[in-house]
């Protein structure tokens, strides 16, 4: 990507872009160790932290759900059911929670002019991203080789729902980041909305078990298209999936779009002390 | 001329140096926006020493922080063509949770700087022992600015700016700052803001006096200095 972007620009730009690139690599990554550092420290497991808390929150919930044996509408096996849609919703929902009050905490950083806002946030994402990621990964691995559960049917579609995702939690994470510096209503009414978004976006259910008019309306919600269709990627011909992936795509790009609109405006009037 | 999008066309300039033009910059209070430049220009090339004069509130650190591209200006165009140091200054440029190493590994990455071959100069020079271990919100404003000044010296910048950071220290830190800055980095620039023009005499070159928002560069340092203690030494007329 970086290379067809750089074949695009005149040369005498190209190495300006190429120094641009190279100083913000470096920068995201600063960032990325300094967050793992102030979040975990160095004491007992350290940074391995990043994606055992997701691991535990996900096994909870399934042995959970397990072991009440919580009806879902569907002859599912409840583990791979809870694997799919406690992993999805850790994945879109720890990037904005960490994004939401990160700018005014890091104020400090700023001070070092390669330090912007935006790479605040996209250190963040990275970071939420790759711990999400990893514990999906580890634990599906896991249940896989002990055979509680079958492998996914589709990696291919796995993959690219689960990237859909990504930037469905990263755009939102931009979005409400950069409002959150304005407004504290924001970090107010994240909290309970992530909260009552939990069981309406799809972790819970499967769309078709639902009556039309419940599919209708859930349907709006881009997270029930996330869940549907990694879902679909891993349960394939078990299940009638109900996604659009050009809506989700829609979504993402609106919620991008005003996500950087938000953090240009944010990025002129936050300044250190 | 207009550029793109109907944005002021940026005017051609010298590609190595650290240039202002027409910056101006108010910031917003309960009264109103307080406008704290107005207009200033300033054009420094590598090498060249300039003394900014001004009294408390004159707007000399927000001056410094327009040049090191930490605050933006309201109106203006700010040229970077130099690698730019971050205002060396009492506070700011550290994470107060973190200890002095981490801080210091984290600037190095940031410029790129190996942290293994700065890391005996920083202990060495900062001189601050076993509190580099320590978080730096347990430093003395006299400790941050140590570490500080040490590890600027740890990453190759053509120009440094100086908030009036020498007056810290005992006399041995006084004399190895001036050995780094001005013995061994003497092909460099540096920007310093003091309202003491006793001691930026023997160090720069060039002086200007900041007041009422605008820069006035004068034909030499002592010249400058007898205008600011004048102005000083004024009434207060606001």
């Amino acid at each position: 990507m970086i290379e067809a972007l750089l074949a695009t620009t005149p040369a005498l730009n190209r190495a300006a872009l190429r120094r641009a690139i190279a100083v913000q690599r470096r920068v995201i990554w600063a960032l990325m160790l300094r967050e793992t550092l102030t979040r975990y420290g160095r004491h007992n497991i350290g940074f391995l932290w990043l994606f055992v808390e997701p691991m535990l929150f996900t096994l909870g919930v399934t042995a959970l759900w397990h072991a009440t044996g919580m009806t879902h509408g569907s002859q599912l096996p409840i583990m791979a059911f809870a694997l799919t849609g406690y992993s999805t919703i850790l994945l879109w929902r720890n990037m904005p929670g960490r994004c939401v009050g990160a700018v005014g905490a890091n104020l400090p950083l700023l001070y070092h002019r390669h330090v912007r806002v935006a790479d605040i946030f996209l250190s963040r994402v990275a970071l939420e991203a790759a711990g999400a990621t990893m514990s999906f990964t580890l634990l599906g691995l896991v249940l896989i080789a002990g055979e509680w559960i079958d492998p996914p049917e589709d990696f291919l579609l796995l993959a690219w729902a689960w990237a859909l995702t990504a930037w469905f939690g990263a755009a939102l994470a931009l979005m409400l980041g950069s409002l959150a510096e304005g407004s504290e209503w924001v970090e107010k009414l994240w909290h309970p909305a992530a909260y009552l978004l939990f069981p309406l976006s799809g972790a819970a259910f499967l769309m078709d078990a639902l009556p039309a008019d419940f599919q209708a309306v859930l349907g709006w919600i881009p997270m029930v298209h996330c869940t549907e269709m990694i879902r679909a990627a891993w349960f394939g011909s078990q299940i009638v999936p109900h996604y659009d992936t050009a809506y989700l795509v829609a979504c993402n790009l609106g919620l991008s779009l005003m996500g950087l609109a938000n953090e240009r405006r944010l990025s002129r009037s936050a300044v250190p002390e | 001329m207009m550029g793109l999008f109907g944005a002021p066309a940026i005017p051609q300039l010298g590609l190595s140096t650290l240039c202002l033009r027409d910056v101006w910059k108010s910031y917003p209070t309960k009264r109103g926006a307080n406008p704290v430049l107005r207009g200033v220009n300033l054009e420094l090339r590598r090498g060249e020493k300039i003394a900014i004069l001004g009294g408390n509130g004159a707007g000399k650190s927000t001056l410094i922080r327009i040049a090191g591209g930490i605050e933006r200006p309201n109106r203006g165009y700010v040229h970077l063509g130099l690698r730019v140091s971050w205002p060396l200054a009492f506070s700011g440029a550290f994470q107060g949770s973190l200890t002095g190493w981490d801080n210091a590994r984290f600037i190095c990455r940031v410029h790129g700087q190996d942290f293994a071959t700065a890391q005996d100069f920083i202990a060495d020079f900062s001189a601050l022992g076993r509190y580099l271990d320590e978080p730096v919100k347990s430093y003395s404003s006299g400790m941050r600015a140590r570490l500080a000044f040490a590890v600027s010296m740890m990453i190759e910048f053509d120009v440094y700016l100086l908030d009036e950071v020498f007056a810290v220290g005992d006399a041995r830190f006084q004399a190895r700052c001036h050995e780094e800055l001005f013995v061994r980095r003497a092909d460099r620039a540096f920007l310093i803001v003091s309202h003491d023009a006793g001691y930026v005499r023997d160090h720069c070159d060039r002086a200007a006096v900041l007041r009422d928002g605008t820069l006035t560069e004068y034909a030499c340092v002592a010249e400058a200095q007898d205008a600011h203690h004048a102005h000083m030494a004024a009434p207060i007329t606001t």
